[in-house]
């Protein structure tokens, strides 16, 4: 046993990472390798994971400098389809900027935009049949509005109203909606992991069709469930595809503490043999793109898929999160792989399917058409101003059916209601 | 018609036979956990099922709680009915969020959109000489977690019949399993030979399919003085001690925590006058305190002496004092005595 220091070596050090640049620095990320569209060519879908190692180091990418989709991952989408995906990122965008103005507004307590992701959601989910199972963290909102899911719930749900298909138990954006194919949203974060897992090994040993695709970011792939997750879906080969958004970062956090310092996240996959796929996540043709190569080698016994999109949190990290405080400012407007939806409708302008005049009215439209639908939804009341479900309804579905104590407890709170408001409260 | 076949089982056995029965009944139910397929359990409670219902029903999972459970939350959401198995109760923590945050949640925070109807099978408690990870009762943790039903048998009868009724509940049950009762009840005495169940009661059990509903308790002895909340092994403990001490007791096995059977509980205790909780579980926050609060409110005007909780004491499960530790024989006439003093 040795006690004391040993003269002759250096003291160890504990490394803490930082970020390259902080509140009041110049960001600058010309560090950041962007290679050459088709660097590494799509590989078959049936491609040994073993043989495909470089492509969870590379980047794969369709639109090139000029905004033309070339090269072996491009997709090769018609203009209505492109024109469709542009529209759904516009309206995601605009949700998004309605909402958080909501929350800005008093009308709800929390939002969380998806901001500079939109790709992230929406390509993908048009890569996916409608009846795969998406198992969605918080910043996929793009997928209900892909899937063509009413806006106005989706409203409900943020201001907690009567309309609230959630009957207000949840956070805002925690949307649950079997129906298309959309896993109920859970605080915790990449608990959806191995559940996704479950659904797949499910599916393929009823002998189904469809697959099923999670999302998670960056910072949550360091949860337990991650690894527990990848490990499964490793032993089973089952129909999965995981995704990260690595948008850099983890509220305040960036992404070297989940350990991007040393590896990519994509790469992860190496080590449980499955494949990996890095993409650059601002190129929603690549993103559609390396979704299908993924979906296709799931629906064929191929087995599971890790992608990291590799993007930009464009704002904060929720309503309640204030970015200047420990990053640099304008690092979105100097984000090397630029904004998903500018070089979408650049591509669609440059093969002549797409004006600026007709992005304009796009936006215009759609800001209009999601303005008229938070009226709608204000209809069925905002957060805190009376119009909710019935009270009784917060003991309702803990269970099946109602045991005696939530029965007792749900009769103590109406007597506390009636004490509060009085006698005629049961008549309003 | 005639009476349906019974059979002399223990409880690996009815346990095994209930999850044949499902897996023959229900296409969905499905089995997994560390050592269930081939092998057929460390316990031995899933052998040949396997064999008889294909690898794709019962089958082997990689060392992960975490793992085990969430994928199970997963084929839930599908639509399948995962019977998971969590080698120890002690071995259940790191699945614990995707049970509390997760299964727990599901059908409350989805709205009746999406639904759990997993049951989680843990052998669990002492008397074996565990030590620390092999011995502990973390039923409190669970009841503790609203949206999760806790259940735990005391006879081979009541184990299949009480799991089957588990496996076709739509909400997530956690089935805990006394292994130190598995192959004969357990009188307290460590140092006595332990009777097969075979000659005992409770170990007659039908072949084919039978539920117990779940909320209902047992009373497993009608008395008049005193009334035992108690439920797993300590059952077949505090029966041996009551006969042997000539205490006029009623011995009341809950079988389901949570959701209580509340009402026979209060008819009991307003009948006797006096209750005593007793269970393997450490004492502070233990069930226990949850059964002392609800009868103390319920019966308050007909108890005649304080609610006495005889249990584990506040210590992590120890190796070789485990007698000292087990709320055995001479606990529990000490706790009669008072009782009955007052």
């Amino acid at each position: 046993m040795v006690h004391g220091i040993k003269n002759n070596l250096a003291p160890l050090h504990l490394h803490v990472p930082e970020p390259k640049f902080r509140p009041g620095d110049k960001a600058d990320f010309s560090d950041i390798i962007i290679p050459e569209v088709d660097a590494i060519t799509r590989p078959d879908e049936r491609a040994s994971p073993a043989d495909i190692h470089a492509l969870a180091y590379g980047l794969v990418r369709v639109l090139d400098d000029d905004n033309r989709a070339v090269g072996s991952w491009n997709p090769g989408l018609d203009a209505d389809t492109l024109r469709n995906m542009l529209r759904k990122m516009l309206l995601l965008r605009a949700f998004d900027d309605r909402m958080f103005r909501a929350q800005r507004q008093g009308k709800t307590s929390f939002y969380m935009k998806s901001f500079g992701e939109e790709a992230t959601s929406v390509a993908t989910t048009m890569a996916l049949h409608s009846d795969d199972m998406c198992f969605p963290s918080y910043r996929q909102q793009g997928i209900l509005i892909t899937r063509d899911y009413p806006l106005v719930d989706m409203m409900n749900q943020i201001y907690s109203n009567s309309g609230d298909r959630l009957k207000g138990r949840q956070l805002p954006i925690m949307y649950s909606a079997k129906d298309y194919g959309f896993f109920s949203i859970s605080g915790n974060l990449t608990t959806q992991y191995p559940q996704a897992v479950g659904w797949a090994m499910a599916s393929a040993s009823r002998a189904d069709t469809r697959i099923s695709a999670v999302w998670c970011g960056d910072g949550s792939t360091a949860e337990g469930d991650f690894h527990s997750a990848l490990t499964f879906a490793a032993v089973y080969n089952a129909p999965v595809i995981f995704q990260v958004v690595n948008n850099q970062w983890a509220i305040s956090s960036f992404s070297g503490f989940a350990g991007s310092e040393r590896t990519t996240f994509a790469a992860r996959a190496i080590g449980y043999g499955i494949a990996g796929l890095r993409v650059d996540g601002n190129d929603a043709l690549a993103v559609f793109a390396a979704m299908q190569w993924a979906a296709n080698r799931a629906r064929t016994n191929g087995g599971p898929t890790l992608i990291e999109y590799f993007t930009y949190r464009g704002e904060g990290h929720s309503t309640s999160d204030d970015p200047g405080a420990y990053r640099a400012a304008e690092e979105y407007a100097l984000w090397p792989l630029g904004d998903p939806v500018t070089r979408l409708k650049d591509h669609l302008i440059v093969i002549g399917a797409w004006s600026d005049e007709q992005h304009e009215a796009l936006i215009l439209e759609l800001s209009n058409s999601v303005k008229a639908t938070q009226k709608e939804a204000e209809q069925n009341g905002i957060l805190g101003h009376g119009l909710h479900h019935p009270m009784e309804t917060m003991f309702e579905d803990v269970f099946e059916e109602m045991p005696w104590h939530l029965k007792e407890q749900c009769e103590q709170m109406l007597e506390e209601q009636r004490d509060k408001f009085g006698p005629e409260w049961e008549a309003r | 018609m005639s009476e349906p076949a019974t059979k002399s089982m223990n409880m690996i056995e009815a346990i095994n036979s209930a999850l044949d029965v499902m897996l023959e009944k229900d296409p969905e139910v499905v089995i997994m956990g560390e050592d269930v397929g081939y092998f057929g359990g460390v316990f031995r409670a899933t052998a040949g099922l396997q064999k008889k219902h294909g690898k794709t029903r019962v089958f082997d999972t990689p060392i992960s709680e975490c793992g085990i459970i969430g994928v199970g939350v997963g084929m839930a959401a599908y639509g399948l009915r995962p019977v998971p198995e969590i080698q120890f109760a002690d071995y259940i923590y790191p699945g614990l969020d995707q049970l509390v945050s997760e299964a727990a949640r599901m059908r409350y925070r989805s709205a009746n959109d999406f639904i759990c109807p997993m049951t989680v099978r843990s052998p669990f408690g002492g008397g074996i000489f565990g030590g620390q990870t092999h011995s502990q009762s973390p039923e409190s943790l669970f009841t503790h977690v609203c949206g999760i039903k806790t259940v735990i048998p005391a006879t081979p009868y009541d184990a299949k019949g009480l799991l089957i009724a588990a496996i076709e509940d739509n909400d997530p049950v956690v089935f805990f399993e006394p292994k130190r009762i598995y192959n004969g009840p357990f009188s307290g005495y460590y140092d006595r030979p332990v009777e097969p169940w075979s000659k005992h009661d409770g170990s007659a059990v039908p072949e084919g399919y039978y539920r117990i509903d779940l909320s209902k308790a047992a009373v497993v002895r009608e008395g008049e003085a005193v009334t035992v909340l108690t439920y797993g092994t300590m059952v077949h403990v505090v029966k041996a001690v009551v006969a042997e001490h000539g205490i006029d007791a009623e011995i009341i096995d809950l079988r389901t925590l949570l959701p209580l059977d509340i009402e026979t509980i209060e008819a009991s205790v307003k009948k006797t006058g006096r209750c005593m909780v007793v269970h393997e579980a450490t004492r502070t926050s233990g069930f226990g305190a949850e059964l002392a609060a609800q009868v103390q409110e319920r019966c308050f005007y007909h108890l005649e002496a304080p609610i006495e909780r005889v249990t584990g004491f506040d210590t992590p499960y120890p190796h070789s004092l485990e007698w000292a530790y087990f709320p055995g024989p001479v606990r529990l006439a000490r706790a009669f005595d008072k009782i009955m003093k007052d």
